[in-house]
């Protein structure tokens, strides 16, 4: 197979594997394997395209329904990586969706499946966009597939979640987005990404500051301060969603969609150039911080790692802004590391629900000993969010500082370091409290083991950390390939 | 003598008209007064159109031997087809009262309403 | 078949063949001969639009009297475009209707009912290919006097009032056109659209060639339901039985569009409505409120095919705001929403007839939970209501992204913030629906009800998909919605 049909392969195989999941919703036991194995095929489909990274693919033209909007995917460094994380982390979502929902005995669970694989869908989409248009459509279907997710119980707090979700990031797309990228078609003439931006010598600088501003508040999924209350609000659902909204996919395709969108439309000159970006770096650190402080002050678990993300989000919108190649590797490694990290916090909170139905930290005293594996899973991903070696974490902190450095961003630098220990105060507590604090006095304590496909899920993503800074020399390597 | 009062009378007879049958439909309740008021107005319309088609010192539009002036004849042939489309209209306008009345014992657009609030 | 006298059978068949339908005994045999007729038609239309050279257009005189004097049929880019559009929707509205209209209508009154049915799609044709404006009264009285009869159908007493209303304002608004005609006539003495826009140039400075034209926009306006003209429409679709309702939302207001495109660009011309007149800031306004106001009232409905009534209304001002911006890229954008919309409404109003004919109500209250038992006609409302928001990949996301580059293009930023604004509304108003249906739980004390027929929801999924397919590949739509603009614009100059 070609690497340019592998590519178009990897977006359809996910929808197929929604049909097929669809199709066997009444014996469970098909309909999961069918999810399995389409998560495991989609891996195998993107590993196969790490031998052409290099070389990247050139643009492959699927449909064009409107004029220089064509439905087209490349291959080129941050999607390779995105990409690659994605649809690994699919497979470990996957496996603990397995576990978790049976132990729930949560309804609707084809209904589950099948959204969650147009989701993969859009965000393999997003990944291999070759332009705007497509990166806008694929955008918009990961927003709709999600909806089902984070709505799942149906509950009246679960249809207000939905309400928020969809009506800030609908919001966001629609209003900011879509006219930023059709205010790019008429002004450069093309929506293609190339490297060193489509914009350059187009437009004015004040009038490429009002589009860096549209395109950075509009795409709402990196949940940049003040558009970020769609995340917590979206805690309601099933964990695995969590994990799907957090690690794998929604914010990530954000955050994503910021770093395509400074390098390959508006290019490091260009950026450096506008007055406004350095506005958003204000925005970013005041983001960094302020989530932060706030996830300081929740005791609901899912809620404090949700403003954690918002905070850790900030980081990789910082990178776009800061206009050198370093700064951009630090960003696209830690879309990496912090899926990882965050997926396995996602996972062991879920673990604890499931194990013990105890959502609040102060509640969670002394389950550290009843409960090791999750505990000691949470502490790996504490501390590569927070970015202490030997876990991935750290690399892409260190690459973020020596990118705020060649910036002269000095107060970047600050706010980094300050940020790390915020993470050290709001994630560290729940471990301690865990292995370290007794046991909370009370007599009905139901306790059911974690479900297996819990239990590898969450192991397999903390050694992931634990080899994402063993092995983090490809990935940089990947990175420094960026054309600029 | 101002020729636009006079001379083209029939235009005025045909604004008259036309006035005295749309006031008749949007004022009154009664569905058969505005069928009425309906008719009034399209038939202002086809005088109109038979002043349009008059020609100074015309004869009407039948050959005949020493007239060499006539009315234009296709106003008159036109008319002749909406004449037939307004009697189509009022026929089904009254068919429709009939089974209104006959659903809601009442032809008077108040009295309806109330009895549709009703449920 | 393709000579020219086919395009005279577009409207002659239909029409010959509702009285026999009156005559068919039964109810299943006058079913069959409309569908056979409309699909026939469908065939007709098709090829007929496939020989259309590609400047210019297809004429035929009817009874062989040469035009100005004769009567003559067109059919270019522009209403090919339209009579595959009218074609098309009654074709799958029919196989629809057998088990819709059946459970709606009083089973004495079926004949007359597809009788109605065939004039009315006469009429739309005719009303779409005749070059004569006078011959497109008449065509169009046709169609109004058969969708006033489909509307009071329906087995409820509200449907006859709402038939009468509509009867009512529709027979004002023809009467006004008909007043336009007369006087357009006293000024050129020509009824054939050709001619007339050879000879309204030179008397375009008179005030009766402004009050023609200012008669025959409200009238048209009326037929169109432009807002502030519109108040026959939310009861008249609300009421209607739900196979009639589909396909007016697809067609009638359609060919209404399409008739005061035509009276614009091919008879008074682009330059008299937009710059010698300000009529052509009289439709941006009214567009520009009706979107607003439609858009709004429709967030506030209890009632889904009452709620996507006022929706059409906000619809219809999109398309007008697309031709007043007299663009190529306006225009194309109007053509191309009237044809997306068309799938997307009559989609919308078809699975609310599934729902009808399951439920007899389409209240918001009473369709809570009914994901859960009619899966395949819910999931067709929520794809449809995404096309409708202009969400990608569908239809209607083409014909938002048409129209907002058209209307950046031409520096109205306000509009285009309106549009986008308008769709966030729309995303509010089909999400009241898609929330009841899927996450709230099963209405207490509802029956339980199964999937509709199989008759009705291949239909219904065949103008879902078209909504999807026409929203990636949009060669046939954008290829012929952009002719369709350049011819008017190019003959209007």
């Amino acid at each position: 197979m070609t690497s340019a049909t592998t590519l178009t392969a990897s977006l359809l195989l996910p929808l197929l594997g929604a049909i097929l999941v669809a199709a066997t919703g009444r014996w469970p036991n098909i309909r999961e394997t069918a999810t399995l194995s389409t998560a495991i095929l989609l891996f195998v489909l993107v590993c196969s395209l790490w031998p052409s990274r290099f070389d990247g693919i050139d643009q492959i033209v699927l449909l064009e329904p409107v004029p220089g909007g064509t439905l087209a995917l490349h291959l080129e460094p941050l999607g390779m990586l995105f990409a690659l994380v994605a649809s690994f982390l699919w497979i470990i979502t996957s496996l603990y969706a397995i576990g978790y929902m049976r132990a729930q005995g949560e309804s609707n669970q084809t209904r589950f499946y099948t959204a969650f694989a147009v989701a993969m869908a859009a965000t393999m989409g997003v990944a291999f966009a070759a332009n705007l248009f497509t990166l806008f459509v694929f955008y918009e279907i990961l927003t709709l597939s999600t909806y089902p997710l984070v709505t799942h119980s149906g509950t009246e707090k679960a249809r207000r979640a939905g309400r928020v979700y969809l009506g800030i990031l609908l919001t966001t797309s629609t209003l900011l987005l879509l006219p930023a990228v059709i205010a790019t078609w008429l002004f450069a003439g093309t929506l293609d990404f190339k490297a060193g931006g489509i914009l350059q010598g187009r437009v004015s600088n004040a009038v490429a500051g009002m589009l860096l501003l549209l395109y950075f508040f509009g795409i709402g999924k990196s949940a940049a301060m003040p558009f970020h209350r769609w995340l917590p609000a979206a805690m309601v659902a099933p964990t695995p969603v969590s994990a799907l909204l957090h690690a794998v996919a929604v914010v990530k395709a954000g955050v994503f969609s910021m770093l395509k969108v400074t390098t390959y439309v508006f290019g490091t000159d260009l950026l450096s150039g506008i007055s406004i970006s350095q506005w958003l770096i204000y925005v970013s650190l005041a983001t960094i911080l302020l989530a932060s402080l706030v996830a300081l002050r929740q005791d609901n678990l899912k809620r404090r790692l949700a403003y954690s993300t918002i905070s850790q989000l900030g980081y990789i919108l910082l990178a776009g802004q800061l206009g050198n190649a370093t700064g951009l590797i630090g960003g696209g490694l830690h879309i990496a590391n912090h899926a990882f990290g965050k997926i396995t916090l996602f996972l062991a909170a879920g673990a604890i629900l499931v194990a013990t139905h105890k959502t609040e930290v102060s509640a969670m005293s002394g389950l550290g000993r009843r409960m090791p594996l999750t505990f000691a899973c949470f502490l790996v991903g504490s501390l590569s969010v927070i970015g202490l070696p030997p876990l991935g974490g750290f690399w892409s902190k260190w690459y973020l500082l020596l990118g705020s450095l060649r910036a002269e961003q000095w107060l970047a630098m600050l706010v980094l370091i300050i940020s790390s220990l915020l993470n050290v105060a709001y994630l560290l507590p729940v471990s301690v409290r865990g292995f370290f604090s007794a046991p909370l006095a009370s007599g009905d304590e139901t306790f059911n083991p974690v479900p297996w496909p819990c239990r590898i899920a969450m192991a397999i993503t903390a050694s992931g950390c634990i080899l994402l800074f063993l092995a983090a020399g490809p990935l940089v390597r990947l990175l420094e390939t960026i054309g600029l | 003598m101002d020729p636009i009062l006079f001379e083209r009378y029939p235009y005025w007879i045909a604004i008259l008209l036309m006035m005295i049958g749309f006031y008749t439909l949007i004022s009154r309740g009664n569905l058969i007064k505005q069928v009425v008021g309906l008719n009034i107005f399209q038939t202002s319309v086809f005088i109109l159109y038979i002043g349009l088609g008059n020609v100074e010192g015309g004869a009407a539009p039948i050959l005949r031997a020493g007239t060499d002036v006539y009315s234009n004849p296709l106003p008159h042939v036109l008319i002749l087809t909406s004449i037939v489309v307004g009697i189509a209209t009022t026929a089904l306008a009254l068919g429709l009262v009939v089974r209104i009345r006959e659903a809601y014992g009442s032809i008077e657009e108040d009295e309806i309403r109330a009895k549709d609030a009703d449920g | 078949m393709t000579d020219l006298n086919s395009l005279a059978l577009l409207v002659v068949i239909p029409l010959l063949s509702a009285p026999v339908c009156l005559l068919l005994p039964g109810e299943r045999l006058p079913w069959l001969l409309a569908t056979t007729v409309t699909w026939l038609v469908l065939v007709l239309a098709l090829m007929l639009s496939a020989g259309i050279p590609e400047q210019g257009s297809l004429d035929y005189a009817m009874g062989g009297w040469a035009p100005p004097w004769g009567i003559e049929y067109r059919l270019d880019a522009f209403n090919g475009f339209v009579a595959i559009l009218v074609a098309t929707i009654g074709a799958l509205v029919l196989p629809y209707a057998a088990a819709s209209v059946a459970a709606e209508v009083a089973p004495s009154k079926l004949p007359g009912f597809y009788a109605a049915f065939l004039l009315l799609l006469a009429g739309l044709l005719g009303t779409t290919i005749t070059g004569d404006i006078f011959n497109l009264f008449v065509f169009l009285e046709i169609s109004s006097l058969s969708s006033y009869i489909l509307v009071s159908l329906a087995d409820r007493r509200r449907a006859l009032v709402s038939a009468y209303q509509y009867l009512i304002l529709g027979t004002i608004g023809a009467t006004f056109i008909l007043i336009g005609t007369g006087l357009a006539y006293a000024m050129t003495g020509t009824l054939n659209m050709a001619d007339l826009a050879a000879r309204l140039p030179a008397v375009a400075a008179t005030s009766t060639v402004h009050t023609a034209f200012a008669f025959i926009a409200i009238g048209v306006s009326i037929k169109l339901a432009l807002f502030p003209l519109h108040l026959w429409l939310p009861n008249a679709y609300t009421e209607a039985p739900s196979a009639v309702a589909a396909f007016l939302a697809g067609t009638a207001t359609k060919v209404a569009f399409y008739v005061l495109t035509r009276f614009i660009f091919s008879v008074f011309g682009a330059v008299f409505v937009f710059k010698l007149t300000p009529f052509g800031w009289a439709f941006t306004t009214m567009a520009l409120a009706a979107i607003c106001l439609g858009s709004v009232a429709a967030i506030f409905q209890d009632n889904v095919k009452r709620l996507l009534a006022w929706s059409s209304i906000a619809q219809i001002g999109y398309t007008v705001l697309g031709l007043s911006m007299a663009t190529v890229a306006g225009l194309t954008a109007g053509v191309l929403h009237l044809f997306n919309h068309a799938l997307i409404k009559s989609a919308l109003f078809l699975a609310a007839g599934c729902i009808f004919y399951r439920l007899k109500s389409v209240d918001l209250v009473s369709i809570t939970g009914l994901g859960r038992q009619m899966p395949w006609t819910m999931s067709a409302f929520t794809l449809a209501g995404l096309s409708l928001i202009g969400l990608p990949p569908t239809a209607g996301f083409i014909s938002k992204w048409y129209l907002l580059t058209a209307a950046l293009e031409r520096g109205w930023w306000p509009a285009a913030i309106l549009i986008l604004v308008t769709s966030l509304l729309a995303a509010v108003y089909i999400w009241r629906v898609v929330e009841s249906a899927w996450l709230k739980p099963i209405a207490i004390g509802r029956a339980p009800v199964t999937e509709a027929p199989l008759s009705m929801l291949v239909p219904t999924w065949a103008l879902v998909l078209a909504n999807i397919y026409f929203g990636l590949d949009t060669s046939f739509t954008t290829g012929l919605a952009g002719r369709a603009a350049e011819t008017l614009i190019g003959g209007s100059r």
